[in-house]
């Protein structure tokens, strides 16, 4: 999976947890809920969605990596690589 | 001590065929039901009341998301109600604000939605919506209009299973009375057809409603009525009392007369015509009138083949071989059963009488069981009152809670 892949996965599921949000412009770089409507919950809500719809699981301890697109490829990136070659 | 007078000031609501006064009381006297068929989880289609409002016209795709359709139908109805009132609302101090909200049961819908979520997943818990909580609390209806009005005053459910609506308001009046608030949004909310669980539960209790015809499928009083039509609704008024609404020049659609509220203490499920009575008589006494002051009763009776028997029996005791100025009629026949809404939807269908003078039927009773013949019974076609004063408005349910209002035309 390449990083961009990944911020369309994390991205899909931001459009169905927050749909009132315009997601055409959002900045890999700039921290999501400095430029989206998120609350915790929501986060919760991206943990959920990447451990039900991919297989992923995100310890508590690593929910900052989710902060950015590119901090959230970053993170994910090596866990759908090595959730793949496993499959 | 003289207590404040309450008044009705506005009205919001969603019913299975309405979802503002004027089109619901439109179907009520046109003769139209609002019942169609809806495909259950692991029981297929089934006869229900279905409400069709535009959830997003009040709140944000992500409210609907996070939230339940209870909260929806509340918020949909508590912004209607105060915009119907023409009060001043941005202005209006929020902590003076009550949101009273009845309600049959609230929690079932997300429990049984996040089961069928983790079936997906072996049942492993982990998968467990993060969201229940906040969706199942008891008080989730009324917080969720609090969030989405900004409103900082009391704000709570009041679970009477289906007198739930009537209760609503009897709380609101008290809680103005007292002084402790000065706004009450207030009535009864349902999201119950959202539940696998009540549809299977009436099922098996044998009180679920059958037919090929959905219009004809909610038939109380008729011989071969054979049960319930499970639906879903809302209906919130604004209540003020009288000083308040007077000042602002509020439009005022009638006032709390009086009400009853009693236990049967004998059964779980089986009502009681006697407490039944004692609750009707209670609530004509407390508004200071006697049987033969009251105008249109409408009945609770939800088509069980006993229950609307019962019914019959606890209104023929309290007035008797019939009072020449008292119609009866039913609003289940239309809409089904919308549980915790059902009395304050029933008593918004019944309240443009005061002013147009037209007594909507009880539809569908092709067959008049002879045990349901009470005087005044106005089948299938609406009629002309020579007039119209007082509402009285029946709610009973599971328990054994039982309540009676009465709201009379507001005379200065």
């Amino acid at each position: 999976m390449t990083n961009d892949e990944c911020k369309k996965v994390v991205l899909d599921i931001i459009a169905d947890i927050a749909p009132d949000e315009d997601l055409s412009n959002v900045k890999s770089d700039v921290r999501l809920r400095d430029q989206l409507q998120l609350d915790s919950m929501d986060f919760l809500d991206i943990v959920m969605e990447l451990r039900k719809r991919h297989g992923i699981e995100v310890p508590e301890a690593d929910y900052m990596r989710l902060a950015s697109l590119d901090s959230s490829a970053e993170y994910l990136v090596p866990k759908f690589n090595a959730l793949a070659a496993k499959s | 001590m003289t207590l404040p007078r309450i008044v009705i000031t506005g009205i919001g609501l969603t019913a299975p065929n309405g979802n503002s006064l004027a089109e619901f009381r439109g179907n009520l006297l046109a003769g139209i039901a609002g019942i169609e068929w809806l495909d259950v989880r692991y029981m297929g289609r089934l006869l229900a009341g279905v409400c069709h409002f535009d959830a997003l016209k009040h709140q944000k795709k992500k409210e609907v998301r996070v939230g339940t359709r209870a909260g929806s139908i509340s918020i949909w109805c508590a912004r209607e109600a105060v915009a119907d009132s023409g009060i001043n609302f941005e202005a209006f101090p929020k902590d003076r604000v009550g949101i009273y909200i009845g309600c049959t049961e609230h929690g079932n819908v997300e429990t049984e939605n996040e089961i069928f979520a983790i079936s997906k997943f072996n049942y492993d818990t982990k998968y467990w919506s993060h969201y229940h909580n906040p969706r199942t609390v008891a008080n989730n209806p009324a917080g969720e209009a609090s969030l989405n009005l900004g409103v900082t005053g009391p704000a709570y459910t009041i679970g009477a299973a289906c007198a739930a609506g009537n209760l609503g308001l009897i709380h609101a009046s008290q809680m103005l009375r007292l002084g402790e608030v000065d706004l009450a949004l207030c009535g009864g909310v349902s999201e119950s057809i959202h539940t696998f669980g009540i549809f299977a539960g009436f099922k098996s209790q044998g009180a679920l409603a059958t037919n090929d015809n959905p219009a004809k499928a909610s038939r109380p009083f008729d011989k071969a009525r054979n049960g319930i039509v499970v639906s879903e609704g809302g209906c919130l008024y604004t209540l003020e009392r009288l000083d308040d609404a007077l000042a602002r020049g509020a439009r005022i659609y009638g006032e709390i007369a009086g009400y009853g509220v009693n236990s049967d203490a004998s059964d779980y499920v089986l009502p009681n015509p006697t407490r039944q009575a004692e609750c009707v008589r209670r609530s004509i006494a407390h508004a200071g009138l006697e049987a033969s002051d009251i105008h249109i009763v409408n009945t609770h009776a939800t088509a069980t083949p006993l229950g609307d028997i019962q019914e019959c029996e606890a209104i023929r005791a309290v007035f008797g071989a019939g009072c020449p100025d008292t119609h009866i009629n039913n609003t289940k026949s239309f809409i089904g059963h919308c549980m915790g809404a059902a009395g304050a939807l029933e008593l918004a269908g019944n309240i443009p009488s005061f002013t147009d003078l037209v007594v909507h039927p009880t539809i569908n009773v092709d067959d008049l069981d002879p045990a349901c013949a009470l005087p005044g019974l106005v089948l299938n076609t609406p009629v002309r009152a020579s007039r119209v004063d007082t509402i009285l408005n029946n709610s009973f349910g599971m328990l054994g809670i039982n309540s009676t209002l009465i709201v009379k035309r507001f005379v200065a």
